[in-house]
């Protein structure tokens, strides 16, 4: 194919479906950008403990010491490295805000998907539900539920997370397969005798699969978001680094006095740096989706 | 509209009794006996042994069925009775959250109000502006991409730390005794000001980028166009789209104020501000539970309460909400 | 009187440029409504817009309208506003979602009114005795659009619209949304505006050629970016000369169904791509009378008074 035969005509207006989404996702500079930044830090998380020379949790180095060739983040007051916490912290960031994003995502859909389509009483109950939990300051939610858990994981954060993330997700979605459900492939589907479950994921979510993409990306920013903040007020994980922790360590221990930035700057760069392009990878993705936003 | 109002009534009714079950069942159901934890924490205070030992029995009061602990735990609450701190016992939880309240208040009132004029003004402005547009929207990803704390450490870092412009921590300069000399509300005023700052900061960039859509979305409505067909000058069509883009904005204003609670506690932390957030460190740092507890009662009836209001205003400003029932019967 | 000739609007898109009107010439005479139809695409609702107020994607490229022997400056946002609600009206497709929903009707008129240069206080007689008119009381000025029936909000948009007595009104689809009976009324409603001189001329565009029968005195058709055809309503229903227009209409089964509801029946294919429109006539692929010289493109010219075609066939045909 690598041969210029010109057996078709260059016309982009003739790529259809996923060849034009693809077409219009690559000229986006937003998406573009934003997922760059992304998968640097998305590498970084990956390789990033496997670079690091040093443990993030033991005291091995001299303290205090600026960025150099040897502690290339230098290290903190204790004499730990801040390279090593840094990757590992940004792993333990994508892992919350993967699972978070995930338990968000799959409750806020059965919620949204249900309470759409049945309507009725069904959709009464659940809309009541969602609107106590959206009411409910969930970051207060967290911090009783964290305060009381003497050993706290990555996994159990994760998850109160994504308990408690969900309702505007599930309002939102409740609302898109409302207006599918009035369309006529569903009164096909049901006129033919098919089961909730099969209509729902086999007609109704494929049909709004881009929305969907773009909520999880949100419920991902946002677990992301109030993970560091849990972690920062020292509920975080008890049995590991992250973002959060190392800049609670940092004010806890006079940072900020003694003017060690590497020790805080890094951490809060990092997630701002996710969170955003996140952010506007979904504005960027909202773009190539949505024709009437692509026009000029 | 009445309907309107009774309908949120009944749910913030209903959320506050959802609320306060949790905070009831949390330390019950938790694994690892948080009152064991207690107990065996109450050991090392001698003087506080004995009182506390039996204010545990009579507050949990494991002994009886859990319905009668569950009512117990309402009387209590109606009471006004929210615990004794371990931390500083005997001092009544209430008190320790009445001293910290107003420092919590007075950082939040002020950014959340003026973020949100602020930022559904600069929005505004930037929709349908090119030159405008393209510096207010990255800005805006950016602020509210950024963690609350962060910001509040860089804050406290450059202006505080390196250029010593402003002080690093505290509510006001510890020398000073708390009274109502201009000397003691300067100093208040002074300390405030960063923690303010980085709350307000933050904020500002969601309204900033909710309002610029919300004004798009407005702009591009048939009645928008429909005005614009007839001649309509842009001044008259902007004014109608910024009236009908700001009721989202208040709306949204009730759905971010957790979110916003929450950035004022870690806010509290970075600049070790006297404030709720600050009180909530130091419970988790003593493991001070009825602290924790109480914070949590008090930010939840803050934040319906706030809702509450919210919703009246909703109903003073979007005739809709007030006309809805006889609309849908014509 | 309209004259439109040789306007060329185009839509900016990310794949080119859509020629949605390609070259359309045409007039419309004082108190002439004429009905506008076609499929889905066929630039009529473009042809509606582009005489009143471009949208920011709809690019002018050439042509010329004048509206009473002035040209409109249909390509200068700015410079046409003040022909806007005076000389040139619409009764916009989304006439049940056109008013702010968070103004009261009246008070909304009168800030519209103000901002046109004129006072709301004055026009307000006037207004209420148009509004009796299609059976609406004053009371609708003080209330606010969610109260009043999708039926009413057209009829106030209908008032308002044509308050200022222009010289065109441009009615986009106004019965598409409506059932059987309010149609009736929305059509006997432009009719009586017309005779009573509110309205110099209109432009009805629909779908809903059965509507069309009722209200216009000539049709006009269009396909795929260009005229296909236009003739006194009789004529159009009667003896239509273009194989398109008789297409339509064969496939025009009875009252209220709108053909583009189903794909034409009688007319395979689809219409062409106007990114890249071919040469020629443009029905050539789908006509069943189509010829060698339907490569070249037909010119829209009168074979009878009133009576204007492209089709190369249809020439012909009043020849023969």
């Amino acid at each position: 194919m690598t041969s210029t035969t010109g057996s078709s005509p260059a016309a982009p207006a003739a790529k259809s479906g996923r060849n034009e989404i693809l077409y219009f996702a690559l000229r986006n500079t937003k998406l573009v950008i934003g997922a760059i930044v992304f998968i640097v830090f998305l590498l970084g998380a990956i390789f990033g403990p496997m670079l690091a020379t040093h443990e993030p949790l033991t005291f091995d180095a001299p303290p205090g010491l600026p960025p150099s060739a040897d502690y290339w983040f230098g290290t903190t007051l204790f004499g730990q490295d801040v390279f090593s916490q840094f990757v590992h912290g940004l792993r333990s960031s994508f892992i919350v805000g993967a699972l978070g994003g995930i338990t968000a995502a799959v409750i806020g859909m059965l919620v949204g998907f249900f309470a759409g389509y049945r309507g009725g009483i069904i959709d009464e109950v659940l809309n009541m539900l969602t609107n106590v939990v959206l009411v409910i300051p969930t970051f207060a939610v967290l911090l009783v539920v964290a305060a009381y858990l003497s050993v706290r994981g990555l996994g159990t954060e994760a998850m109160f997370i994504g308990l408690t993330s969900w309702p505007w997700a599930a309002r939102a979605i409740r609302a898109q397969t409302f207006s599918l459900t009035s369309r006529d492939f569903v009164g096909m589907a049901r006129l033919n005798g098919e089961s909730t479950f099969r209509i729902i994921f086999g007609e109704i979510a494929p049909n709004m699969s881009s929305y969907l993409v773009m909520t999880f990306i949100l419920l991902f920013g946002g677990a992301i978001l109030t993970a560091a903040t849990l972690d920062f007020i020292g509920l975080g994980p008890t049995d590991s680094i992250s973002l959060g922790l190392m800049m609670n360590y940092s004010v806890m221990n006079a940072a900020l006095q003694l003017g060690m930035w590497w020790w805080f700057v890094p951490p809060g760069l990092a997630i701002t740096a996710i969170v955003g392009s996140l952010y506007v990878m979904n504005v960027g993705l909202d773009e190539v989706f949505n024709p009437k936003l692509r026009a000029l | 509209m009445l309907r309107y109002l009774a309908r949120k009534l009944f749910i913030y009714l209903l959320t506050f009794i959802v609320a306060v079950t949790i905070d009831w069942a949390i330390p019950r159901f938790m694994p690892g006996n948080p009152v064991d934890a207690l107990v065996s924490r109450i050991a090392l205070m001698p003087d506080a042994n004995a009182a506390l030992t039996s204010y545990f029995m009579a507050a949990f009061n494991l002994d009886q069925p859990l319905w009668q602990q569950y009512l117990n735990f309402w009387w209590a609450l109606l009471n006004g009775d929210l615990g004794r701190s371990i931390m500083l016992f005997p001092t009544p939880v209430t008190t320790l959250i009445g001293r910290a309240l107003p420092y919590t208040l007075g950082l939040l009132l002020p950014s959340i109000l003026l973020s949100w004029y602020v930022g559904n003004v600069v929005g505004a402005l930037a929709a349908r502006r090119k030159l405008l547009d393209n510096t207010v929207l990255p800005l805006g990803y950016l602020l509210t991409a950024t963690p609350y704390m962060w910001l509040g450490i860089l804050l406290a870092w450059v202006l505080g730390s390196s250029l010593g412009w402003f002080p690093l921590a505290f509510g006001y300069d510890q020398s000073l005794k708390a009274e109502w000399t201009w000397k003691f509300i300067s100093s208040l005023l002074y300390h405030w000001i960063l923690p303010f700052a980085s709350l307000f900061l933050v904020a500002l960039g969601g309204w900033a980028i909710g309002m610029r859509n919300m004004i798009i979305y407005e702009l591009e409505s048939d009645y928008a166009n429909y005005l614009m067909a007839l001649g309509a000058p842009q001044r008259l069509v902007r004014k109608y789209a910024f009236r009908n883009a700001m009721l989202p904005q208040i709306t949204g204003l009730a759905l971010q104020l957790g979110a916003v609670v929450g950035g004022a506690l870690v806010t509290e932390i970075v600049f070790s501000y006297p404030g709720l957030g600050w009180l909530v460190l130091s419970g988790i740092q003593n493991q001070d539970y009825f602290v924790i507890q109480g914070v949590f009662l008090f930010i939840i009836v803050g934040v319906l309460l706030a809702n509450l209001i919210v919703d009246v205003v909703y109903v003073i400003v979007d005739p809709r909400t007030r006309v809805g029932l006889q609309g849908d019967a014509a | 009187m309209l004259a439109v000739s040789d306007l060329k609007i185009h839509y900016r898109t990310l794949a080119g440029a859509v020629k949605a009107l390609d070259g359309v010439s045409f007039s419309v005479a004082d108190g002439e409504i004429m009905g506008l139809a076609g499929e889905s695409g066929c630039g009529k609702s473009t042809l509606g817009k582009a005489l009143i107020r471009l949208e920011e994607r709809m690019q002018y490229v050439g042509g010329q309208v004048t509206l009473d022997d002035k040209v409109l400056p249909i390509a200068d946002d700015r410079a046409m506003n003040p022909y806007r609600f005076r000389e040139v009206s619409i009764v916009p497709q989304y006439a049940m979602s056109a008013l702010n929903p968070t103004r009261r009707i009246g008070r909304m008129i009168d800030e519209l009114l103000e901002a046109r240069g004129l006072k709301g206080a004055t026009l307000r007689p006037e207004l209420e005795r148009r509004l009796a008119i299609l059976g609406l009381t004053p009371d609708v000025l003080g209330m606010y659009p969610i109260e009043l029936s999708g039926g009413m909000k057209q009829r106030v948009v209908m008032v308002l619209s044509t308050l200022l007595d222009p010289s065109l009104l441009i009615a986009d689809e106004v019965t598409s949304a409506l059932d059987v009976a309010s149609q009736k009324k929305v059509a006997g409603a432009l009719v009586e505006f017309r005779d009573r001189g509110y309205v110099k001329s209109m432009i009805v565009v629909t779908h809903d050629l059965a509507i069309l029968a009722q209200v216009a005195d000539s049709i006009m058709i269009m396909y795929a970016g260009k005229l296909a055809e236009k003739a006194p309503t009789r004529t159009i229903v009667e003896a239509p000369a273009h194989p398109y227009t008789r297409l339509l209409l064969g496939s025009l089964p009875e009252v209220g169904i709108r053909f583009e509801e189903k794909r034409l029946p009688g007319i395979k294919g689809r219409p062409p791509s106007l990114l890249s429109p071919p040469t020629g006539c443009r029905f050539r692929d789908r006509c069943p009378l189509a010829f060698d010289k339907c490569a070249e493109e037909p010119p829209f010219i009168e074979i009878a008074p009133g009576h204007q075609v492209a089709c190369w066939k249809a020439d012909a045909h009043a020849e023969g």
